[in-house]
């Protein structure tokens, strides 16, 4: 299938840098991508041509990047796919983890970075030096929605309705069985099993642990009373290395809660958090709701597009539970070819058809963005010039 | 043995062209004299780069300041010694765990192949057991948490509710991500490497000393107490050395079976207890940058001292008792 559409967009590029006009491209090119399952992303992605038509003059080179290891496998799929449409351009992306990321990048080593948190203000200084006096961009185009998942099979209704303060006492150990009446009260008329509850955590430094623990802090009214951090602050617990063994343990063992990237949870049950007076399950939208809700972080500007994500918001259906991971890259670069790569790749990232392909399970399951936040990056994207 | 000797019997076999063959004998000879110096001298050289490369990258965190280490957010031990201690601790446990379950079952099934199974289903059995030696661990890993944690949980239930009162069995807690069971899945990687070198030893029990046994009267359990066990004992523990080298360095299947944690703690079935260092290495590694890969290096270090004390006491067992044994 991913062959299949990656010819037939082939094709409308081709048609694309043939034909004079781009409603004729997109029209030629539908016959084509009918037979395909990914026809609808074919013809959006067609429609998109206009940001990058410029750039059907070939580029070549390297593109390297480095930094959060979240964004992984989303950058596989991104990289399968720009590779599509600039075949010359060899992009690699080493997870070498946040601060290394940006450490590289500062430094000069990498043209782009990914990072789980933004750039601190002295990183900022640095970056512009680096970016040869052009601010750094901050892009947050990697959205991923965490799951609270458990493990009650018998359990009748379809989400478990909790809120965040009930839930740092459960990961704090202070409730622990499933019929207390905590639990109860939030869950009227569901009737609970006696079961112990098991919490579970990453064992390895994680961006899904830190993430979980500032919403744990900041939405659960002081009942959880760690500092947010990477690491899980409690020991002597059930835990399991990497999304994976997350996942296992949690499947092992009945009454099991834990945490871990929603496109993973599978069959297991997932919590809907308490958000103001209502629940919200985990959705796509819902977690580009949170981020479109929050407001911009301090030192924030038309090119750095950092969020001061409101995890304690109130806002009716928005997720507050997510992971975001920024694209770090410069204004100003000091030749045109490798402004033109880094601004035809990120284009392409914050494109429907880039965020499309990172939403894909079996790529990232990410949350793609929404069209508010796709029309300040882009804007932020055509800022870059060469210096 | 002197260089020359093995090409022997060749150059009895060809009378014609000697001067050429001794020629090519004295040259055969110096090749190969050079190829085994140059193997025995390579060893030693991979070895010290191997120390020299951790000594070097753990000296960064061997001299940091503890305020320093602090800055590492899964760094939460007062000095470098306190973080490697339980994980040296949790290291040990499991590996001494392993071993004792695998050392009883390894000489039974060695036993079993030398002197008690017909010839014929012995050499399928000992076919078998290599067979073991050959899965990867990550493989072993694989199928202690997708299948052996769910068939020891009742296990370990029944183990805690009746044996509780002991306090080793008190606290377990589904699933069964204990150090108990990362000890069974290493258990069962050890035990062919133990059981291989044990019956080759138990196969070298002179003849004579097994057949003066028996005919004084000895049953064949007698003859093995009197004449093969003494025999391969050093061999045995050589073979249980082998198998705890492997267990220590065991990072795959461990990482995959154990829930962790840092505590100097007895409770084999309580989750979050203990760690090893070679897999605490693999969890942390990825998202390690400056210091805190220095810190797994330093425990690496650990790891390495560790091995080499093993080594080092396996030896000096095996010669102490080399007058008893012929099997070393």
């Amino acid at each position: 299938m991913k062959l299949n559409r990656t010819k037939s967009f082939g094709t409308a590029l081709l048609a694309g840098a043939m034909a004079i006009t781009l409603a004729a491209c997109a029209s030629n090119d539908a016959p084509a991508a009918t037979p395909d399952t990914g026809s609808t992303s074919d013809s959006t992605s067609a429609t998109q041509e206009p940001t990058s038509e410029e750039t059907t003059v070939t580029l070549s080179g390297t593109l390297t990047g480095a930094g959060a290891s979240s964004q992984e496998k989303a950058m596989g799929g991104w990289i399968a796919g720009f590779g599509d449409l600039h075949p010359d351009v060899l992009l690699s992306y080493d997870p070498i983890g946040s601060g290394g990321g940006r450490e590289q990048f500062i430094a000069g080593a990498t043209l782009f970075a990914g990072s789980d948190a933004a750039l601190k203000p002295e990183e900022v200084e640095a970056a512009t030096q680096r970016c040869f006096g052009g601010e750094p961009l901050q892009l947050p185009l990697y959205i991923s929605p965490i799951a609270v998942i458990y493990n009650l099979p018998d359990l009748e209704v379809e989400h478990l309705q909790l809120t965040a303060e009930t839930l740092a006492k459960i990961f704090n150990r202070e409730i622990t069985s499933w019929d207390d009446p905590a639990i109860a009260a939030e869950n009227p008329g569901v009737e609970l099993p006696a079961t112990g509850i098991i919490p579970v955590n990453r064992s390895d430094e994680s961006g899904t642990t830190e993430n979980f623990t500032e919403w744990l802090a900041a939405a659960s009214n002081g009942a959880w009373p760690h500092e947010p951090s990477g690491d899980w602050p409690l020991s002597g617990g059930q835990s399991g290395a990497q999304t994976q063994g997350m996942i296992d343990t949690v499947s092992g063992a009945v009454g099991a809660i834990g945490y871990a990237d929603a496109s993973r949870a599978g069959d297991l049950g997932t919590v809907a958090v308490g958000v103001g007076d209502e629940f919200v399950p985990y959705s796509a939208e819902a977690a580009a709701a949170v981020v479109d809700a929050s407001p911009a972080a301090e030192g924030a500007s038309d090119k750095q597009l950092t969020i001061e994500l409101d995890r304690a918001t109130t806002a009716s259906g928005a997720y507050p539970v997510v992971l975001i991971s920024y694209s770090i890259a410069c204004s100003v670069y000091d030749n045109a070819e490798d402004a033109e790569k880094v601004k035809a790749f990120l284009s392409y990232v914050a494109s429907e058809e880039g965020q499309q392909r990172a939403a894909d399970p079996s790529v990232a399951g990410s949350a793609p963005i929404s069209g508010e936040l796709r029309a300040a990056v882009e804007a932020a994207i055509d800022s870059i010039s060469v210096g | 043995m002197t260089v020359g000797t093995p090409p022997a019997p060749v150059a009895a076999a060809g009378p014609r062209a000697a001067d050429r063959r001794t020629g090519s004998r004295v040259w055969g000879g110096r090749v190969f004299a050079g190829l085994s110096y140059g193997s025995g001298v390579l060893i030693l050289l991979v070895l010290a780069a191997v120390a020299v490369f951790l000594v070097v990258q753990a000296l960064p965190a061997l001299t940091a300041d503890p305020t320093e280490l602090e800055q590492i957010s899964w760094f939460r031990a007062e000095s470098l010694l306190g973080y490697v201690g339980p994980l040296v601790f949790g290291t040990v446990l499991a590996a001494l765990l392993a071993l004792a379950m695998a050392v009883p079952v390894s000489i039974g099934i060695a036993l079993f192949i030398s002197h008690y199974a017909p010839r014929r289903l012995a050499q399928g059995l000992g076919y078998l057991v290599d067979l073991l030696a050959a899965i990867p661990s990550v493989v072993y890993g694989l199928w202690g948490a997708l299948w052996l944690i769910g068939v020891l949980d009742p296990v370990m239930t029944w183990l805690s509710s009746t044996l509780g009162f002991i306090p080793i069995f008190a606290g377990y807690q589904a699933p069964a991500k204990n150090v108990l069971t990362a000890a069974v899945v290493l258990a069962v990687m050890i035990l062919p490497i133990i059981t291989a070198v044990a019956r080759e030893v138990f196969l070298q029990t002179p003849r004579l000393h097994e057949e003066a046994a028996l005919a004084l009267g000895a049953t064949r359990w007698e003859m093995i107490r009197t004449a093969v066990l003494p025999f391969g004992r050093s061999g045995v523990i050589s073979a249980a050395m082998l198998g705890l080298g492997r267990a220590l360095g065991e990072t795959m299947a461990v990482l995959m079976v154990l829930s962790p944690g840092l505590l100097f703690s007895f409770f084999l079935l309580k989750p979050g207890q203990h760690q090893t260092i070679a897999a605490n290495i693999a969890a942390q590694f990825p998202e390690a940058a400056g210091l805190s890969v220095s810190v797994l290096i330093a425990t690496g270090l650990a790891l390495f001292v560790i091995t080499f004390v093993v080594n080092f006491v396996a030896r000096a067992i095996v010669a102490r008792r080399k007058d008893f044994s012929g099997a070393n």
